[in-house]
């Protein structure tokens, strides 16, 4: 198994920013925890089926009826900048 | 009558607010004044309102008056601060939901409104239920009642010591590794994690999706059955909730436990090996001894996959969390960074300010082994290796009804003594994370005490769907050995 961890790639593909303090930390810590997760590597899968959900999960429809959503209010209530109706962020397009 | 309010079941009360010997309002106001008596200590909470808690027992007081009185009518139930209840605190002990605050009820809340128990406070846990001490919160540290420079285990520590230390009278939780049976073994108290499926997820803060339970802290099995009796059940809002009948868990438990029937019991062995504390040891092997005298057929299972569990566990659990946390953006809701000149950086620094270290190692890691070049040799072999945990557990319901198990492999350790090293923390749950992997029902139940006090707790781990079964088997030793009737000296 692959344990060749780039730290800052992978906190990119996070979008966490990390300090110089963390970056060390982390890389320890995670070293750690990858080289026990190596145990994996001496159990046979082959033939195995993976298992997503302990229960087979199907597909479920849902009747289409028409029900009260969330206010508007509400689920702008915990925004933290909101103008009229909208969640307001920084510029996107120049 | 008042002074042991706090610490009485919820079939005590449920008798009592019946005939009227007390009312919910000063049920509600003796567990206010217990928690504002023992909370500065135990700090199991992370808010409370206390207008709101009594304006509720007015409430469930009239509507008995009115003869509408539900199964868990004025019974004070603490909410694990991960779990929505409409118009209260939500903030899963982060700095990112510090100020957040539910739009609406989870499911579970609806249904314990529904039975007419008490919304009471908002539990403390580590940081989005990653943890195994509560160590994690971003706010404080909870202590376990029994030596307050313990931990309570975690992640729901304070739903585990608000029951402990009298603070609430039955709580909620979750449990995706064992953060619901571990700090109930450790606080002395009964946890159970009900079949995955068994009740709604709606509302609840997700970390690993396929792994999460809600389910219910009590003072007795039968209490815990009572809860699970209320929140349990199909919810068209959660599509991996089963469409199966929810049984009268308290009667069906009752009738089973008395009818004396002598149950097969697993015990794997793979589970009392090398890591396991002495004294936990003793007194699970007493346990396996009472149901021996009482007539159950012990026998040794093995479970031959489980050293592999808890690798599977951080690589699975780890890439949902990566997937699910990452709604935390700061843009619709939660912690927005000051600091941010454009959308990009309000991601980065938002999320770098608003998540605490372990939340942001485990995001790292999920986002690693699901990233390109990786997901087969470690997701994908992950859920293999679950597949044949899984089987293991099957395999060995063909000759045994139940398994019996330490829930954690030690009694509750120091603050401080596992946060240097999180490999360390997590080996912590290395008893209860396969149940979780393989979607089976799980409890805690208080076995005996450590010479220095500590309780120690019994993990029963059942089939699919068969939680009658398992309260039975638990309620069967409780009502020989009383363990639960100790209380924590506060």
């Amino acid at each position: 198994m692959p344990a060749d961890l780039k730290l800052d790639h992978v906190a990119n593909l996070a979008r966490i920013e990390l300090t110089a303090a963390e970056r060390e930390r982390f890389t320890a810590q995670l070293g750690d925890v990858l080289a026990y997760i190596a145990l994996l590597n001496e159990v046979d899968v082959a033939g195995v089926e993976p298992t997503a959900h302990a229960f087979p999960v199907v597909n479920v429809w849902a009747e289409d009826v028409p029900e009260a959503g969330l206010p508007v209010a509400d689920a702008l209530r915990n925004a933290p900048e909101q103008r009229d109706h909208m969640f307001v962020v920084p510029k996107v397009v120049e | 009558m008042a002074a042991d309010l706090p610490h009485a079941t919820i079939a005590d009360l449920a008798g009592r607010l019946g005939r009227r010997e007390v009312s919910a309002v000063e049920l509600m106001a003796a567990v206010i004044a217990r928690t504002k008596a023992v909370d500065g200590r135990v700090r199991a909470f992370n808010s409370y309102d206390e207008a709101d808690a009594l304006a509720q027992a007015r409430a469930s007081d009239d509507r008995r008056a009115a003869g509408a009185a539900g199964p868990l009518e004025g019974i004070p139930i603490g909410f694990k601060d991960v779990i929505s209840v409409a118009g209260q605190p939500l903030t899963a002990s982060s700095k990112m939901l510090a100020n957040f605050v539910s739009p609406y009820d989870a499911t579970v809340t609806a249904k314990l409104k529904a039975a007419g128990a008490l919304c009471w406070g908002r539990l403390n846990l580590d940081e989005f239920a990653m943890g195994s001490s509560t160590e994690n919160s971003a706010f404080h540290t909870t202590a376990n009642p029994w030596d307050l420079e313990r931990v309570p285990g975690g992640s729901s520590g304070g739903s585990a010591a608000a029951v402990a230390a009298g603070e609430a009278t039955a709580s909620l939780g979750s449990d995706t590794g064992g953060s619901i049976r571990q700090p109930a073994a450790l606080c002395g108290v009964v946890g159970l994690k009900p079949s995955y499926g068994r009740v709604s997820r709606y509302g609840l803060i997700a970390f690993a999706s396929s792994l999460d339970q809600i389910g219910p802290f009590a003072r007795t099995v039968g209490d815990a059955a009572t809860v699970l009796g209320a929140i349990a059940g199909h919810d068209p809002r959660d599509s991996t909730s089963v469409r199966q009948a929810v049984p009268d868990y308290a009667r069906e438990m009752a009738a089973l436990a008395a009818s004396g029937r002598k149950w097969r019991l697993g015990i794997p062995k793979e589970y009392f090996g090398e890591g396991l504390d002495p004294e936990v040891g003793g007194a699970v092997q007493a346990a396996i001894e009472e149901y021996r005298r009482m007539g159950c057929e012990i026998r040794e299972v093995s479970l031959p996959h489980t050293k592999y569990a808890v690798g599977a566990y951080y690589i699975i659990a780890t890439a949902e969390c990566s997937s699910n946390l990452a709604r935390y953006d700061g843009v619709r809701y939660g912690h927005r960074s000051a600091e941010a000149q454009d959308v990009l950086e309000l991601y980065f620094k938002s999320r770098a300010e608003g998540f605490g270290p372990e939340v942001k190692r485990r995001i790292i890691l999920g986002t690693y082994v699901l990233s390109s070049g990786y997901y087969d040799a470690f997701y994908l072999r992950a859920q293999k290796v679950r597949t044949l945990i899984r089987r293991d557990f099957l395999e060995a319901y063909k000759v045994v009804d139940a398994i019996l198990t330490p829930t954690s492999p030690t009694p509750a350790f120091k603050r401080g003594d596992k946060t240097a090293s999180p490999l360390a923390m997590y080996l912590n749950d290395i008893y209860t994370i396969g149940v979780n992997l393989a979607g089976l029902p799980g409890l805690s139940i208080p076995c005996g005490f450590t010479l220095g006090g500590l309780p120690v707790g019994l993990q029963l781990i059942g089939q699919p769907f068969q939680e009658s079964e398992l309260l039975a088997i638990a309620r069967a030793y409780e009502a020989r050995t009383h363990w639960g009737d100790r209380r924590p000296d506060l």
